[in-house]
């Protein structure tokens, strides 16, 4: 399996990223979209834990994200669901409650053989929003893509 | 903002090339086909972020990249996809033990 994001910017208001998945769409599809899922892969860096999240799978319905640190506070984000076509496109809105603005997300789930190609875009108001949130990723991913390297390779293993 | 100059594509060529060797405008118009004003104009550009610099030797004016920026641009982009690959690992285990829990639970309804 290709395990490699790649990151691209597409345009100067967008960041988009392709990652190949050993799962059909539709499973991928419930991973990106059922809390009690979405709970178990969609964290931070360490130290970090998922407290809220919410989910109204519906076009207009809302989603809710929010992660707490025990020295760093809380971080929340959320947004609307413009179009929902299971199990291949989703698309949503997304802002941060710490920054202004408010950016468009499109997942587009593609099957390929047994696995699925995700690619996110993410298209912001600005260019300056979306070299902000670059900026505010890095310390997050630093330490994210070492310390959960370790244990996310001991829990894949442990599953095979 | 550093990172949005390169997201013109005729920029970020100019970039790429520059990685290789020091050009002058003439050379990058030549090698990229592209128009010699048009170079200019894209090179002020990267040269006011503070990608390029530039220096002058005999009769030209020679473009160089200036290495501290695509530190920082690169430190911003590995570091946002890492953050992506950490939870996409996590996902990725997470879905093996979905696919595991769809054929003990549910037989051979799933397809494989």
């Amino acid at each position: 399996m290709n395990e490699s994001l790649k990151l691209t910017t597409p345009t100067d208001r967008e960041i988009s990223w392709t990652r190949v998945f050993d799962a059909a769409p539709d499973l991928v599809f419930e991973a990106l979209t059922k809390p009690e899922l979405l709970r178990r892969w969609l964290l931070g860096p360490e130290g970090w834990t998922m407290v809220v999240c919410q989910v109204d799978l519906r076009v207009g319905g809302a989603y809710r994200y929010v992660w707490s640190h025990p020295d760093q506070g809380r971080m929340g984000m959320g947004g609307i669901y413009r179009e929902i076509v299971r199990p291949e496109r989703i698309v949503n809105t997304e802002a941060y409650d710490d920054y202004p603005g408010e950016a468009v997300g499109t997942v587009v789930l593609v099957e390929q053989g047994a696995t699925t190609i995700l690619t996110t875009t993410m298209l912001y108001e600005s260019k300056e929003a979306r070299d902000a949130v670059l900026r505010t990723n890095m310390a997050d991913g630093l330490a994210a893509s070492y310390s959960r390297l370790a244990r996310a390779l001991a829990e894949s293993k442990g599953a095979r | 903002m550093t990172l949005s100059a390169l997201a013109e594509p005729n920029r970020l060529r100019i970039v790429e090339l520059l990685r290789e060797t020091p050009c002058s405008v003439g050379e990058i118009a030549k090698r990229l086909v592209l128009r010699q004003p048009q170079v200019s104009k894209h090179l002020r550009v990267l040269n006011e972020v503070g990608f390029v610099g530039v220096r002058a030797m005999a009769q030209q004016r020679i473009y160089q990249l200036e290495a501290r920026p695509f530190e920082e641009l690169e430190t911003w982009l590995e570091s946002f996809k890492g953050l992506w690959e950490s939870r996409y690992r996590r996902l990725d285990s997470l879905l093996d033990k979905l696919k595991t829990d769809r054929k003990t639970t549910k037989g051979g309804h799933q397809r494989s």
